[in-house]
């Protein structure tokens, strides 16, 4: 066999933070066709009279009312989230533990704070997935979305737990955490607007 | 900062043969060939039904064998099996065991999110022939079953996806130094192109079978519960999404083509953008969009205007993926032109196939032409057979040509040439009988209870020869690949006299691939290295 010359060390590729672009690529997409599957459904909707706003789709029932607080809260709180882990990797490219560490535990903090406040709004609307088809499309759909913020959740203890218990030069980790929650925030601005602000 | 695999688990996992070996295995090489074998499994199961299918239209008054309860789900099944069954484990796991090995890399990216992935198709597969076989599935009464059908498809897309992931990183960020994306081989462009399509389209096929699954469980009244499932995701199981599953197919070809030729693949970027033009199916698969075009014969110029804007969106998402295969079945011939090409299996069996895809595809382009009146008919199940069996054949190319790199050990031509033959012609007995039918008006989705005049029993019964032949194909297939890999001749290092990295390894190569990496310089690295080398310049 003839033997190749040895190459140098490859550069990093930065492995992680491509695999969270794909990754983060494809929840999006997720999000995005159930989003379209839901502006079709509703489209399709038959047309009835409300009595605060007259002609509107028969869409979701008229005494279910969105928490819009809430909601915008948790948007808010997706916004956070990116400002606390981009601030961890500005923090770790500075080498300054304590505060990657700080911005880290606010990223937890706001993505439980995210999660409490679904929590908050499926039980202040009162909707059971059996009531029809915009029932069990909102809980698919915001449960997806919850599935995801979740698995943002052990990116962030993961992130934090390489970082803090010693791996402090890995800050293609952090980065990579950081993109995944941009990507997040981006996902879920169209079901915040789709799902709790237009219905 | 490394990231490339080298915990000695792997090492020691590499190893041994054991079961639990093969169970935790990391290695990108033996999750390739667990992708290919459950695939080829699969594909004999699907084949077993798709011919039982074909022969119960041959006699369409009555029942011979199924029931009428049973044929939307055995459809179904049959369908689920050749696609996500057969077509995208055995290329997906061509690429997962041999795109590093092009990439001079010695490992996949995120290993054991591409073992997960296996097992999670796996794992999906399973329970969903399980819950089809307990009467759950599309149009299934076990309304329990049903439910496990959709979340086990939930799991297969899940695995498929984390697989593609990995395919995907590895093109992106594992490439040798020196290898940018226009230096990679074909096979490598081709996977990534495809498996990014599968990243984009998969989450949308999930995303709805989670709707399907959380209203068929609890509500019913938005998707039509049991009814409605072949209505909401079948488009996963038919045109254009199985153009975007033969993707890495192309890649097969266009390294197979300029291997067997002894010479360089001509037009090297006209083959890049033919591929890439294929992707664009997955325009069409994620908008999961159907488009007509109204032909209205000597009137198709009135309206001018309206008729550019249908026929826009008709050229874009139907004729361009064709105009790629074309692009593909053309570079490949001008290859060939330049010199006189060694028959070998490989080339058999991927040209056949090639011609089979291009087959299915050019009809597909009929079908959406509204004045044809193929719509409903089961002139979309001759397309369908032609895409799929034309892919399954090129898989069976690839496996022909990398089965040294796979196994250590070689496929013979002398047996495998005459297969490539007859698999060509089960294609073609597969699918234009049904093209024909289709322009008789046979519907699609049945298969009793109908009549047209013609020859209706030719057609149905030359489909079902069609099909016996590709099942025999394929057991004669397996029966080979199996005596061969485990008692054939030893391969050697270089049988094919390659030009791409994969070729400068052993057969089968190390735990980690490759001793030292490679420099590249051009596109054909390991070629430009025996050149070298026999002038007297080598290293």
């Amino acid at each position: 066999m003839l033997a190749l010359p040895a190459a140098p060390q490859p550069a990093s590729r930065r492995q992680v933070f491509v695999g969270t672009a794909v990754a983060g690529a494809a929840g999006m997409m997720l999000i995005g066709g159930m989003m379209a599957t839901w502006l079709k459904f509703r489209a399709d909707a038959p047309v009835r009279e409300s009595l605060k706003r007259g002609l509107i789709k028969d869409w979701m029932p008229e005494k279910v009312i969105v928490p819009e607080i809430a909601t915008n809260l948790m948007l808010i709180g997706f916004f956070v989230v990116c400002v606390m882990a981009q601030w961890a990797v500005y923090s770790a490219k500075r080498n300054d533990r304590p505060h990657t560490g700080l911005a880290l535990s606010v990223s937890a903090l706001m993505t439980l704070a995210i999660l409490n406040a679904q929590i908050f709004i499926w039980t202040q609307m009162g909707v059971a997935a059996r009531d029809g088809a915009f029932h069990s499309m909102f809980y698919a759909a915001t449960g997806a979305m919850t599935a995801l913020l979740l698995s943002g959740l052990v990116y962030t203890a993961v992130a934090a737990f390489r970082y803090l218990g010693g791996r402090s030069k890995d800050i293609e980790l952090l980065s990579a955490h950081a993109l995944y929650w941009y990507f997040l925030t981006v996902a879920f601005c169209p079901v915040w607007f789709i799902v709790y602000v237009q219905k | 900062m490394s990231l490339i695999e080298t915990h000695q688990n792997s090492q020691a996992h590499a190893s041994t043969s054991s079961v639990s070996a093969w169970l935790t295995t990391a290695d990108h090489k033996r999750v390739g060939r667990l992708f290919i074998g459950s695939g080829l499994i699969a594909l004999l199961a699907g084949l077993v039904l798709a011919v039982l299918i074909a022969f119960e239209r041959i006699n369409a008054d009555s029942y011979q064998i199924l029931s009428e309860k049973s044929v939307t789900q055995v459809l179904a099944t049959t369908r689920l099996l050749l696609t996500f069954g057969a077509v995208v484990p055995l290329l997906l796991g061509l690429a997962i065991a041999v795109v590093p090995l092009q990439l001079g890399a010695r490992s996949i990216a995120f290993p054991r999110l591409a073992a997960s992935g296996f097992w999670m198709w796996l794992t999906g597969l399973g329970l969903a022939i399980a819950a089809i076989i307990g009467n759950g599935g599309p149009s299934g009464g076990e309304s329990d079953l049903v439910d496990l059908y959709l979340a086990s498809s939930v799991l297969l897309g899940l695995g498929v996806l984390l697989t593609a992931i990995s395919i995907v990183v590895s093109v992106l960020t594992s490439r040798a130094p020196g290898m940018g994306i226009l230096r990679a081989p074909l096979f490598a462009w081709s996977s990534f192109v495809g498996a990014l399509a599968l990243v984009l389209a998969m989450p949308v096929l999930i995303g709805t079978t989670i709707y399907l699954y959380i209203d068929h469980r609890y509500a019913r009244l938005g998707f039509g519960g049991n009814f409605g499932v072949n209505r909401w995701i079948g488009w996963s199981l038919s045109q254009p999404f199985t153009y975007l599953l033969a993707i890495p197919a192309l890649g097969i070809v266009l390294d197979v083509v300029p291997t067997m030729n002894r010479s360089r693949l001509a037009q090297r970027p006209a083959a890049f953008v033919a591929v890439g033009l294929v992707g664009i199916s997955v325009l069409s698969a994620v908008t999961q969009t159907t488009v007509t075009l109204p032909w209205e014969g000597a009137k198709f110029l009135d309206n001018a205007g309206d008729k550019i804007a249908d026929l826009l969106p008709f050229v874009l998402l139907t004729v361009l993926p064709v105009l790629g295969l074309l692009g593909v079945f053309g570079v490949s011939l001008l290859t060939l032109k330049s010199a006189q090409p060694r028959v070998a299996a490989p080339l058999a069996f991927v040209l056949l196939g090639l011609l089979g895809i291009l087959e299915g595809s050019a009809a597909h382009i009929l079908s959406g032409i509204e004045d044809a009146g193929l719509s409903g008919t089961i002139f979309e199940a001759g397309t369908y057979v032609a895409v799929t069996f034309g892919a399954v054949m090129i898989a069976f190319g690839g496996i022909c040509y990398w089965g040294p790199k796979l196994w250590g050990r070689s496929i013979p031509d002398k047996a495998a040439i005459p297969l490539a033959l007859l698999g060509f012609v089960a294609t073609l007995l597969g699918s234009l009988p049904y093209m024909v039918a289709g322009f008789a008006d046979q519907p699609s989705g049945l298969v009793n209870g109908f009549s047209y005049s013609g020859a209706q029993d030719l057609w149905n019964i030359a489909t079902c020869g069609g099909f016996v032949l590709m099942l025999f194909v394929t057991v004669a297939f397996i029966a080979l690949a199996l005596k061969s890999f485990t008692s054939g001749t030893t391969a050697g290092d270089d049988p094919w006299d390659g030009s791409t990295l994969e070729w400068a390894t052993t057969s089968p190569p190390p735990v980690e691939n490759f001793a030292a990496l490679a420099v590249v310089g051009s596109a054909s690295p390991f070629a430009d290295m025996k050149s070298s080398t026999s002038t007297g310049k080598g290293a």
